[in-house]
């Protein structure tokens, strides 16, 4: 009865784009025999985002979505739309789609088959749509999955994907071992066919280049611990990347550099973090820093 | 009806069936194709051998026409037996493909999906696991078997048919002589309604193996078969040294063979045998099929061992269920 009363209150209105909390993660810890995969992570994704969850192998990214997604057991406080993924996932599904790599389709259904199954247990899922989107592939339904390329395999997960009305998409490595023109293609069909304000994206992926210009939201994760939460207007405006000559690398360093690398002709390239813009601008070049600089200053010594 | 097949658990029926044809559908069909096969190339023998030695060497005067009538025509109750016996052939083998399917299914119900990782798929859908696990039950207790006796059935018409042509060759009347005898298929009825009973039945060997199927990291038979072997050569050691041990009769019968081999159709049987010779059933002479008439299916469920049984079974079901929601090294 308690319960009951708590999911109608729990049930979330409308969704706003922006202002409406998708998942909210308070300490969340993962224990395995010997290493905690999650070691008191916490985050908030909002409706609307496009959200890059970004770390280095072994940092806690995959426990972390599988704890989003219901699918492993943690201590910890975590909502998803509302919803406690251990003890809801079949209905959280409704809601929540996910990718979890390139070669999760079972490869001895057919095209057409794995259609009229996801028809038949998805409520949310359009078929119709569906079809449209493997119109514009080579895909036909008679095919099995075994006989796809990888690249269309992931076409067909992908149609399959978008045409759930869901309201949270999880991408895990979604490209992994694709050639170029089909991440392009998947990333594209992502923006144009699929992303509204009413949905939300969370991607990890290690090919952060590939996703830095969709992202508006980064998550640094190291060692099951989120380092760095921040929106790309934010982290635009905190982090600042100068291109400085020899001689003023002296001064350079005095303004507390994030990270200092080496560049062409003797000259470094430092990093900022919150740093005044009128005197960095004196110490040489100014320019944004590009996600994956960001990530490897901020990773640093993680393999060390 | 409609509004049942097409509901989100009627497609994870079909899911299963699509997935597991071969084995479900395609093996039986093959199986039954195979005794069709060689009547007709025993058929091919007779008439060749007719041809090749004369009436004279096999049959009496009146050549293999007149004695097919005098075996069938005047011989009614052993005709009726043989009619019985081909539907019981094509049973029998039936029986025996689905045990090996359905043993082999259930092992990989929730192992496959899991090595090639499209459990992450099925688990990206909003169906839950319990769902999941009572459609692969259904699957191999409801479906398989349905299917197999539906295969025995054209079988047997096929045979049917084969034999009335070969009658017909020779001038007799294939709907007096054979298509008469509705007992056959009184017996295939008998066959589709022990399909319910052999599924309680085997509910110990579908928990026992859809629990290692869902739990282990790899080589699910292994551990379902060794398990059992490791232990009873343990309790056979125990037995030895002079300790307190299970009995050897309840273990290996009453446990390890209610584990592994309770989807085997039929195997109520032995246990119902008091029962049987209460009723004065004689197996030695022609009374084999009063071991699956309905009073004796009825009184299955009166055995412990039914219920016993199948409450182990509900547990490891449960178990697996389990598993299947919260094993993960994928």
């Amino acid at each position: 009865m308690n319960q009951a009363i708590e999911a109608v209150m729990d049930e979330p209105a409308m969704p706003q784009a922006g202002t409406e909390t998708v998942i909210r993660a308070r300490g969340l810890v993962k224990r395995f025999k010997t290493t905690r995969a999650l070691d008191g992570a916490d985050f908030e994704v909002r409706t609307g985002r496009i959200v890059g969850l970004i770390g280095p192998n072994g940092a806690g990214k995959t426990t972390a979505l599988k704890a989003i997604l219901g699918l492993t057991d943690f201590e910890g406080e975590l909502s998803v739309l509302g919803m406690d993924p251990r003890r809801q996932r079949p209905e959280l599904m409704r809601q929540v789609c996910f990718i979890a790599d390139v070669a999760t389709l079972p490869r001895w259904i057919r095209v057409d088959e794995a259609i009229d199954f996801v028809a038949g247990v998805h409520p949310r899922f359009d078929r119709a749509k569906c079809e449209r989107f493997l119109e514009r592939t080579k895909i036909n339904g008679q095919q099995r999955v075994r006989e796809l390329s990888k690249g269309m395999i992931v076409q067909l997960h992908l149609a399959i994907v978008m045409a759930i009305d869901a309201r949270l998409l999880v991408l895990d490595e979604p490209t992994l071992g694709l050639d170029i023109l089909y991440r392009k293609q998947f990333y594209q069909s992502l923006l144009e066919d699929y992303f509204d304000e009413n949905k939300t994206i969370l991607i990890t992926t290690h090919q952060v280049e590939e996703v830095e210009h969709i992202l508006t939201d980064l998550l640094f994760i190291r060692d099951g611990k989120i380092v760095l939460s921040t929106t790309m207007e934010e982290m635009g405006a905190r982090f600042v990347e100068v291109l400085v000559n020899p001689d003023k690398v002296g001064a350079a360093r005095t303004l507390k550099p994030i990270d200092e690398r080496g560049a062409v002709f003797g000259k470094s390239i430092f990093l900022y973090d919150g740093a005044d813009p009128e005197q960095l601008a004196q110490l040489g070049e100014v320019k944004r820093p590009s996600v994956s600089d960001l990530f490897v200053a901020t990773m640093k010594g993680t393999y060390a | 009806m409609n509004a049942i097949l097409k509901s989100p658990f009627a497609w994870l029926v079909r899911r299963e069936y699509w997935e597991s044809r071969r084995g479900f559908l395609w093996a039986q069909v093959w199986a039954a194709g195979a005794i069709l096969a060689i009547s007709i190339l025993g058929i091919i023998a007779a008439e060749v051998a007719r041809v090749r030695f004369g009436d004279q060497v096999q049959f009496s005067s009146g050549g293999l026409s007149e004695a097919l009538r005098n075996g069938f025509e005047h011989n009614t109750p052993g005709l009726v037996q043989a009619l019985d016996g081909t539907l019981l052939s094509f049973a029998s083998i039936g029986a025996i493909v689905l045990t090996f399917v359905v043993f082999f299914y259930l092992l990989g119900a929730l192992y496959d999906d899991r090595r090639d990782r499209s459990v992450l798929f099925w688990k990206s859908l909003p169906v839950s696991d319990t769902a999941t696990v009572i459609s692969k039950i259904v699957a191999a207790l409801l479906v398989a078997p349905l299917i197999a006796v539906a295969v025995v059935l054209a079988g047997y018409i096929g045979a049917q048919i084969i034999a009335s042509l070969w009658f017909l060759a020779h001038g007799l009347n294939p709907f007096t002589l054979l298509w008469v005898h509705a007992e056959p298929f009184s017996l295939w009825l008998h066959l589709l309604a022990m399909v319910p009973v052999n599924a309680v039945w085997a509910l110990p060997t579908v928990g026992w193996l859809l629990v290692w199927s869902a739990a282990v990291r790899s080589k699910p038979f292994l551990w379902a078969a060794v398990i059992p072997i490791v232990a009873g050569v343990l309790n056979f050691w125990i037995g030895l040294l002079g300790l307190p041990h299970i009995s050897y009769r309840f273990f290996w019968g009453d446990l390890v063979g209610r584990a592994l081999l309770s989807v085997i159709p039929a195997g109520w049987i032995a246990p119902n045998a008091e029962y049987l010779n209460s009723r004065g059933v004689n197996f030695v002479h022609g009374d084999q099929l009063a071991a699956i008439d309905f009073s004796a299916m009825a009184h299955a469920f009166t055995l412990p061992e039914m219920w016993v049984g199948a409450a182990a079974g509900i547990a490891l079901i449960a178990a697996a269920i389990w598993f299947r929601r919260w094993r993960d090294e994928t």
